[in-house]
Parts: C-alpha cells; sequence; structure tokens
C-alpha cells in the first residue's frame, strides 16, 4: 500500500458514485475518467464529480436569485367574505408566533427563512474556499457541506403548509385559500439548493490542502 | 465504449467525502466506521439490517396505502365540513394553476416514497431469499437517486404548522390516515435506517 495520507486520485484511483467500489482507472481513460466503468456495478467512473464547481455555482447563484420573489411575494392569499389577505413567508412566521404557537413560528422561521438562507451562504463560501485553494479547518469545511447536504429538505415545510391550507380551504364557500406566486419561487429555491449541495464534491476541499502541505 | 476497471482488493478504500486512502476489514454488526481525517461515514453495519429493512419496508407499503385512501384532516366550518386526502392538495394546486407546485409535492409525497418502497422490496425479498435481483445495479441507482426526495418526515412537520393556522377559522378533526402518516414516517426511516448498501453490493459482486 501507499503512503499514509495518500489518496485514491493519488494512486490512479476513483471511488464508484454508484456504488462505492473503489476502482482503479486504466491509463487511457486518465484524461477523461468517463471511458472506464465501475469493476463492481459497471457506472462510469470518475475521480470527482463532474464539473462540480461550475454546477454548483450555476445553481446556488440561480437559488440566490429566485431566494428574493420568494420572500417578498405572498405564498397564499386568504378570500374570506369578499376580504383577501396576502400572507408572505415572514408575516406567516409573524402570525403564529402572535397566536400564541411560538414553537411552530419558530419552526417556521428556521426552515423557510435561515436554512435556505444559510444553504446559499455556506455553499458559496465552500466554493469560494476552494477556488482560493485554502488550507484552512478543511475537516470542519467537510462538517459544513455535510450539515448544509442533511438540512435541505427540511426547507419544504412551508410548500407541504401551503398545499394543505389549500386542499381544506378552498372546497368551502367561505374562504378559499390560494397559493401565490411567492410559493413557486420558495420551492425553487429549495429544489436547487438540493441539487446545488449534490454537485458540489467535498473532496476538493482536500485536494488543494494536500498540494499546500506537500 | 466502456472498459471494465482491474480489481482493486476489497479490503483498500477512499474516503467518499475526502478522498483518504484507507484499510478496512469487517465492521461488526450494529457498528459504524468512519474517516480518522474529515469523520465522514465509511461504513455503516445495522444490526440484523436485512431483516429489519423488509419487515419495516412491507409495513411502509400497507401504512401507505392506509395513508392515502382515508382523510387526513377534516375541517368544520359553519356546519359546513370539509375532508382532505393527499391527493386532493395535489389536484387543488393543480387546479388553481400552480402546477409547479402540485409536482413538486406529488414527487416528494406520492412519487419518490413509492419508488423507494418499491425498489427496497424489489432488492431486498430475492436478497432475503438467498438470490440476486435481476437489474440490481440499475434499481440501486434508481434507489439512490430518488431517496433525498422522499420526504414524508418533512411533510409531518407540514402538517403540525398547518392545523394552528386553520383552528383561528374552523375546528380542525384528524383524520385516520394522520395516524398512518405518522407511523409511516417512523416505519420508512426505520428501514432507512437498517438498510445497508455494501451488504447487497457485495452480494451483487459475488454472485458475478
Amino acid at each position: 500500500m501507499s503512503a499514509p495520507g495518500a489518496t485514491g486520485i493519488s494512486i490512479g484511483c476513483a471511488t464508484c458514485h454508484e456504488c462505492g467500489r473503489l476502482c482503479r482507472v486504466p491509463l487511457q481513460g486518465f484524461g477523461h475518467g468517463y471511458e472506464s466503468a465501475c469493476s463492481r456495478c459497471g457506472s462510469a467512473l470518475h475521480f470527482r464529480k463532474r464539473y462540480s464547481l461550475q454546477r454548483t455555482w450555476a445553481l446556488v447563484i440561480a437559488a440566490a436569485i429566485c431566494y428574493v420573489p420568494a420572500n417578498l411575494f405572498p405564498v397564499m392569499t386568504v378570500i374570506s367574505l369578499g376580504q383577501a389577505d396576502s400572507e408572505t413567508i415572514l408575516s406567516g412566521a409573524i402570525y403564529l408566533l402572535t397566536s400564541g404557537a411560538w414553537p411552530l413560528a419558530l419552526i417556521v422561521f428556521i426552515a423557510s427563512i435561515c436554512v435556505p438562507m444559510a444553504k446559499i451562504i455556506a455553499l458559496i463560501s465552500l466554493l469560494i474556499s476552494v477556488h482560493r485553494s485554502s488550507s484552512w479547518r478543511p475537516a470542519d469545511r467537510t462538517r459544513l457541506y455535510r450539515t448544509t447536504e442533511a438540512i435541505g429538505r427540511w426547507s419544504m415545510v412551508d410548500i407541504y403548509v401551503d398545499t394543505i391550507l389549500v386542499a381544506l380551504v378552498s372546497l368551502g364557500n367561505l374562504a378559499t385559500i390560494e397559493a401565490g406566486t411567492g410559493a413557486v419561487f420558495f420551492g425553487a429555491v429549495v429544489v436547487l439548493t438540493m441539487f446545488a449541495a449534490e454537485s458540489f464534491d467535498p473532496r476538493l476541499i482536500w485536494d488543494n490542502c494536500g498540494e499546500v502541505r506537500a | 465504449m466502456a472498459t471494465l476497471s482491474p480489481q482493486v482488493p476489497a479490503t483498500l478504500l477512499a474516503c467518499p467525502d475526502c478522498d483518504l486512502l484507507q484499510r478496512l476489514g469487517d465492521v461488526p454488526e450494529g457498528a459504524s466506521a468512519r474517516c480518522p481525517r474529515c469523520n465522514g461515514v465509511l461504513r455503516r453495519r445495522p444490526r440484523n439490517g436485512l431483516e429489519r429493512a423488509l419487515a419495516l419496508t412491507y409495513a411502509a407499503a400497507i401504512l401507505f396505502v392506509v395513508a392515502n385512501s382515508f382523510p387526513f384532516l377534516s375541517f368544520v366550518m359553519k356546519g359546513e365540513e370539509t375532508q382532505t386526502t393527499l391527493a386532493t392538495g395535489i389536484i387543488d394546486m393543480y387546479n388553481q394553476g400552480k402546477w409547479e407546485i402540485s409536482l413538486l409535492v406529488a414527487f416528494t409525497i406520492v412519487i419518490a416514497p413509492v419508488a423507494q418502497i418499491g425498489i427496497l422490496i424489489y432488492l431486498l425479498t430475492p436478497i432475503r431469499l438467498g438470490r440476486v435481483p435481476y437489474g440490481l445495479p440499475v434499481a440501486f441507482r434508481m434507489l439512490r437517486h430518488m431517496l433525498p426526495w422522499s420526504m414524508m418526515e418533512v411533510f409531518m412537520i407540514g402538517i403540525l404548522v398547518a392545523i394552528p393556522k386553520l383552528m383561528g377559522m374552523a375546528s380542525v378533526i384528524p383524520g385516520t390516515a394522520l395516524y398512518a402518516f405518522v407511523l409511516l414516517m417512523l416505519v420508512l426511516s426505520g428501514a432507512n435506517a437498517a438498510f445497508d448498501p455494501e451488504m447487497i453490493w457485495q452480494r451483487h459482486e459475488a454472485a458475478k
């Protein structure tokens, strides 16, 4: 075996994206790793996720753009006795707070406002740190990435709340709830950040560190 | 044309999060192995993983049918009662012109969980009986891509938040499906925790 601290890529081996098997990449496929296939499951092999930085940047920027209308446009409109009442994500959380359900207000505030913003900021910082070949606390940056990937799904709460409210109230004659444009943009933010986290390759954090140390 | 790569010994692996090479022998049941450099999970081996995952997946399949056949919330306003199943929410969103949301909800609450349950049954049942299912790599790839989008547990939180919002307008009565949903969420998380991909791949490799 090779020296301690050796990586897969340093001995010409790639971990299969699908089944996790370590495979030797034949030399002729070195420049473009997709020429070779995993010995266990037959998937195409790549040393790193393909176009990881470009893809992640594109998706994060798209998410950041959608984040603005997601928070400015109403996520739903309650029409009761001829009166229309629009609610944005923030005013929805405030409504829960003033009606006394502060634990739920906290859930909505964290899941719908903090998490998407934190994800966008975290991914941008990770991308910049990789571009700058930073060797600063790689283990903590990897942990930041893992957390970012794990919490993303919880932002979907707001979309589900809207769907449930629309379903329950739209059938009655006395009141109707309509989903707003904000909800569409908000859904886009959640989906885009989930794809962005999936495209980022945490091994890039360590690749740069190795160069600095060696 | 793809060329299969030469074999690397099965005990040699690289950390999926930081690419550090390491040797890993057998991991005992109920234990997990972590990378010494970045603390990433190298291998997690649940106790009785195959049996538990299989049992919980079958339970999830039954609960899923119950959860989608009965109304999960009823809403009483001025004597007028409205019942909702999951499907009505998705359909109403579509009718309001918000097809994007309708599609997203349908995918994360119906399509992805169904795919997850179906593929798990397809993979685990033959393996439990000592056979390797046909098309294992394809089924596994589908499962891996579906898994992040199966969001039952997030939907539960959604229900919790929606109820007090409606309390102000009318009374909300939990339906049969709501209890099935709570159980489904627990059972599906349990099936996921007991599922051991590496074991399946090792069977696949041994059968080749």
